[in-house]
């Protein structure tokens, strides 16, 4: 049962990621684009995790805290980017 | 003929290198202490060579090995007999007079530190040419005589002669080497062995071998350029541009031996072939005579001396050639007596300069009434040149004639001693007007400057030579016979039976050649005037513009070349290379046997598809907003994260880790660089280029693709295995991918991270350039017109990157900590806790950041190689090589038993080298950034809620 409820998760996961870089290809400005790839990176842990349980292994999930760690810094530089033009000033 | 095995040989040959250290230190406590430095160095090696003397003349030969690098066949192996006797005897004991002689010649301006340095430096590297064994190490003592006469010719760097004629000599002379190089390689192929030992012993092999004619050719003119026969005579002249003790040691005594010495050494192996005996005997005849026949012209006293220095080794390369052992003891003799007088010619045509300030012979005259001593002993030394009877020079021209009476060339038995009598008389006809024009005649008034006798430590050098000569010149066989033997012996590597040596002969061929020559030269001189005046309207080819042009124009078409394969255009050498590379796929394929992969394809899920599409779409979005540059980096961030993912979809779990983490430092990095640089991409190119690179990138992205899908639809066996069975019973961890890169494969990974280091220190020295140069300038005159938000270090930012620090730096210590059973590992935990520092520079800005910073990034960088480095080293203290590890397990109550090894320290070294060279290239770029007059914070916000009235900014 989980098999399938993990299986289902996964597709919905792997739905958002297409419609983020769907999002992220028509997006009217970079804020847009950045606010996609954020989102992306939510997803992208989300799908890591559920592909570890699938696998039945926690190897994976040390990848995944890089990800949820790193996702942020990534964001808050081309945000601060866009606000400031110089990320560390 | 026994051989001794004795380490006083290596030490020899070890003190000259050993005394270059000293002259350059010990000059800070003055000239004499200087040269003293230097000469107890040449003394003690010269006592020593004496010590082993006695057996030497005996017959008996010494020899020492060292294992330098035995698969090359390259060893540290010393040899001496009487060859290599007479050398080393040479170079040390001219090279003491010339210490002597240089520490009173040199002016106070002259660093006179430098000149002994490279003074050692030369003698320990002509030492190692006349001791070596092994070939392979004579060639390369050859080459560092090469460079060190460089540096001796060009030791006046204010004169421009110097300096060219230093180029020229370094040009000539390194090229031969390039050629004996690949000479010596031949000749270790035919021998069997690169050892002189063993090759002597070869000489049928050797001769029958069909290596034998490229061999011998690429040999010989290492030897001819060095010792500058024709047609590589011209640099020798324009090496006389150094100092005087420099021409005597390295342009008479030494180093132009070094070919001749060369091809003495050989002897045994190369000779008796028709090939040796026209290349060579032919070459030094024509060198003798042209060399000779232009000396008598040279107004400049060192040029005379150095075009007669290049018709003397042509006279002995000639020896050499006839092949006959007669000729190749005349050969042994005549290097002695050269040596002898030409150094000690060379001195009083210093002296001469030295006291008149000048070298041209036109402007003096009548020198013996000044300077009786130094008359003299020009006179002695310049009669023995000459070949005047009781005088060394005499002796070895005497049986020089001899040979040469007895050879035929080509079926004529005439030619060669018809020219090597114009040779002889040629050389007396300027030995004399080096006596006659300097010396005798009246004495003028118009001298540059009022000459006189110099004092005792001057003439002191030449005084003894010439008291050499005399003595060789009165009692040959008393004073050289016996050494004469052992040297013959060891040229020729029999046992010859000479007769005694002796000034008179009675009525031979060769007596009266030489009557004829002295009677000739004494004539050639009495005609100078008329003769010069011929001379001089005679076309000459300028042998340095020659050389010059042919530079330039090498220069040129190498430029030209260059220029056109390497025009700074980035997307035309890719485009080179894909082209180049898929080409090279394609012919392959269609000349090869292609069998389609027989392994069968994975399943693939929904998850693979949509990775796919990701990657593709991503991908695809960059070429279509590739010019927006802000974009692509968003972009490029979307496929380092899909990347990550498919690493962990095929059980990689470090390198999507690594993945990750690279991710964000190059993202702040390219985010840093793009503050300076336009936003935009112009378009630059037609479209039919932008078609044809468009269809490159296309054909080579299907061949990466194809050779990837047929490389992995097959079985191949790789070292995988090995790593897989050996990690853990080897390395001690079970993380296959750890174990390999810091213990089978640590070498790699030391070499890495000091690569790394490296990098970083380039990026921080260009930085630091640039803030001097005149992009400086730029940045300060930076204006600003975006409009920006007024807000620079945001509270939100500021307390969320402080409360992820320590989180972070956890995560780090955790990840190094597990990296040797689990993913992870030094090289990541170094990417997290930069990621973790540069978050609060990010925050609170660089010059809060930097005041919280208590070492050096500089530091970190030296630290990590060095803990990397003394861990491999530590394996050297229980006898094992360098960087094997060791490992073992600890149980400490109530923690779960857990394994320590050295890897661990090595794995530390890595991690302290990534943090130091990440932060030390953002440290970097980002202080590009105070130079465009950004004011700076010394609060960790510019508006802190808890100090209201607080002003937080100065000016930076």
């Amino acid at each position: 049962m989980i098999t399938y409820a993990l299986w289902f998760a996964a597709t919905c996961f792997s739905v958002a990621l297409l419609l983020n870089v769907w999002r992220i290809g028509v997006a009217p400005g970079v804020v847009d684009r950045i606010l996609a790839l954020d989102t992306m990176v939510v997803n992208a842990i989300a799908l890591l995790n559920i592909y570890g349980l699938l696998e039945g292994t926690a190897v994976y999930f040390e990848v995944s805290l890089l990800i949820a760690m790193f996702g942020f810094v990534s964001t808050v530089a081309y945000c601060r980017f866009i606000l400031r033009g110089n990320i560390i000033e | 003929m026994t051989a001794h095995l004795d380490v006083t040989l290596a030490l020899i040959a070890a003190l000259p290198f050993i005394g270059a250290v000293f002259p350059g230190l010990m000059i800070r406590a003055g000239r004499d202490a200087c040269a003293m430095s230097a000469g107890w160095a040449t003394l003690s090696a010269f006592i020593l060579l004496m010590t082993l003397a006695p057996a030497v003349w005996h017959g008996e030969t010494y020899s020492f090995r060292i294992n330098w690098m035995p698969m090359l066949g390259l060893n540290a192996n010393f040899r001496l007999d009487g060859l290599g006797f007479l050398f080393a005897t040479m170079i040390l004991g001219i090279g003491m007079l010339i210490i002597l002689y240089a520490r009173f010649y040199l002016s106070r301006s002259d660093p006179m530190g430098q000149f002994y340095v490279y003074l050692m430096l030369f003698q320990g590297a002509m030492l190692g040419i006349v001791l070596s064994d092994n070939v392979l190490m004579m060639v390369v003592f050859w080459e560092l005589t090469s460079l060190s006469s460089f540096l001796l010719i060009g030791y006046w760097k204010h004169t421009p002669d110097g300096r060219q004629g230093a180029r020229m000599a370094l040009a000539v002379t390194g090229m031969g080497g390039l050629a004996l190089i690949a000479g010596m390689l031949l000749l270790g192929e035919a021998a069997g062995s690169y050892d002189l030992t063993d090759i002597l012993q070869r000489r049928e092999a050797i001769q029958a071998s069909p290596l034998y004619l490229p061999m011998l050719i690429l040999i010989l003119l290492g030897a001819f350029t060095k010792s500058a026969q024709f047609p590589f005579h011209f640099w020798l002249p324009h090496a006389m541009a150094a100092p005087t003790p420099v021409s005597a040691y390295l342009h008479s005594a030494t180093m132009v031996k070094a070919g001749l010495f060369l091809m003495a050494r050989l002897w045994p192996v190369l000779s008796g072939t028709d090939a040796w005996f026209y290349i060579v005997s032919t070459t030094g005849l024509v060198t003798m005579v042209l060399g000779a026949a232009i000396a008598i012209f040279k107004d400049d006293l060192k040029a005379l001396l150095a075009y007669s220095t290049v018709s003397h080794l042509g006279l002995i390369t000639m020896l050499l050639g006839f092949g006959t052992t007669a000729a190749a003891t005349a050969a042994g003799f005549h290097i002695i007596n050269h040596t002898i007088f030409k150094a000690a010619l060379f001195m009083t045509a210093g002296i001469v300069d030295h006291e008149t300030h000048t070298r041209s012979i036109k402007r003096l005259g009548g020198l013996r009434h000044l300077m009786p001593i130094t008359a003299t002993l020009a006179i002695i030394t310049a009669a023995s040149m000459a070949g005047i009877p009781y005088f060394n020079g005499f002796l070895s021209k005497e049986m020089m004639l001899e040979s040469a009476a007895h050879t035929t060339w080509d079926g004529n038995g005439l030619l060669v001693p018809v020219l090597a009598t114009i040779g002889a008389l040629l050389s007396a006809a300027y030995s004399f007007r080096y006596i006659g024009h300097v010396f005798l005649g009246p004495v003028r008034d118009d001298y540059p400057h009022k000459p006189h006798d110099p004092g005792f430590g001057l003439w002191a050098a030449p005084a003894f030579l010439s008291v050499l000569v005399l003595a060789i010149g009165i009692f040959p066989q008393a004073v050289v016979g016996s050494f004469l033997q052992i040297v013959a012996d060891a040229i020729t590597g029999q046992h010859l039976h000479m007769h005694p040596l002796k000034v008179w002969h009675g009525l031979t061929p060769a007596l009266l050649m030489s009557a004829i020559a002295t009677v000739g030269g004494l004539a050639v001189l009495l005609a100078f005037t008329p003769l010069d005046r011929l001379w001089e309207s005679l076309p000459k080819p300028d042998a340095k513009r020659i050389f010059d042009r042919m530079v330039e124009t090498s220069h040129d078409i190498c430029g030209t070349i260059a220029n056109h394969m390497h025009d700074g255009q980035l997307t035309r050498y890719v485009a080179i290379f894909a082209t180049g590379t898929v080409a090279a796929g394609i012919i392959a394929f269609v000349t090869g046997d292609y069998l389609p992969g027989t392994r069968d394809m994975l399943p693939v899920d929904l998850i693979d598809v949509v990775g796919t599409i990701l990657v593709i779409a991503a991908t695809a979005s960059i070429v279509v907003f590739h010019r927006s540059r802000l974009l692509v980096l968003v972009l490029i961030g979307i496929n380092g994260l899909v990347v990550s993912l498919i690493f962990v979809r095929f059980s990689a779990p470090d390198l999507a880790m690594t993945q990750v983490t690279v991710e964000v430092v190059t993202l702040i990095l390219l985010l840093l660089a793009l503050h300076f640089l336009p936003k935009i991409t112009p378009r630059e190119t037609s479209w039919a280029r932008r078609g044809r690179d468009g269809a490159i990138a296309i054909a080579a992205g299907l061949a990466v693709g194809g050779l990837a899908f047929a490389l992995m639809t097959r079985d191949f066996s790789t070292i995988s295995g090995y790593y897989w069975e050996n990690a853990k019973p080897g390395g001690g961890g079970t993380n296959v991918v750890n174990v390999i890169l810091v213990d089978f494969r640590g070498y790699d990974t030391f070499g890495e991270i000091i690569v790394l280091g490296i990098a970083a220190l380039v990026i921080f020295a260009l930085a630091e350039a640039l803030m001097n140069g005149r992009a400086s300038r730029r940045l300060a005159n930076w204006e600003v017109t975006q409009r920006y938000s007024r807000d620079r270090h945001p509270l939100m930012m500021v307390v969320a990157t402080r409360v992820m620090m320590p989180i972070v730096l956890m995560v780090g210590v955790y990840i190094f900590l597990r990296g040797h059973n689990q993913p992870g590992g030094g090289f990541i935990a170094g990417l997290v806790v930069a990621i973790a520092l540069l978050m609060q520079y990010m925050a609170s800005g660089f010059a809060w950041a930097q005041d919280r910073m208590k070492f050096a990034y500089h530091t970190f960088i030296g630290w990590g190689v060095m803990i990397a480095g003394l861990t491999g080293i530590g394996a050297w203290f229980v006898g094992r090589p360098f960087l094997t590890s060791a490992y073992g397990y600890v149980h400490i109550e109530p923690i779960e038993e857990f394994e320590l090894a050295t890897a661990m320290a090595f794995d530390l070294g890595v991690f302290l080298a990534v943090v130091g060279a990440v932060m030390l290239a953002l440290y970097c770029l980002s202080r590009i950034a105070r130079r465009t007059g950004e004011t700076v914070n010394v609060t960790p916000m510019d508006f802190d809620p808890s100090h209201p009235t607080e002003t937080t900014q100065e000016n930076g």
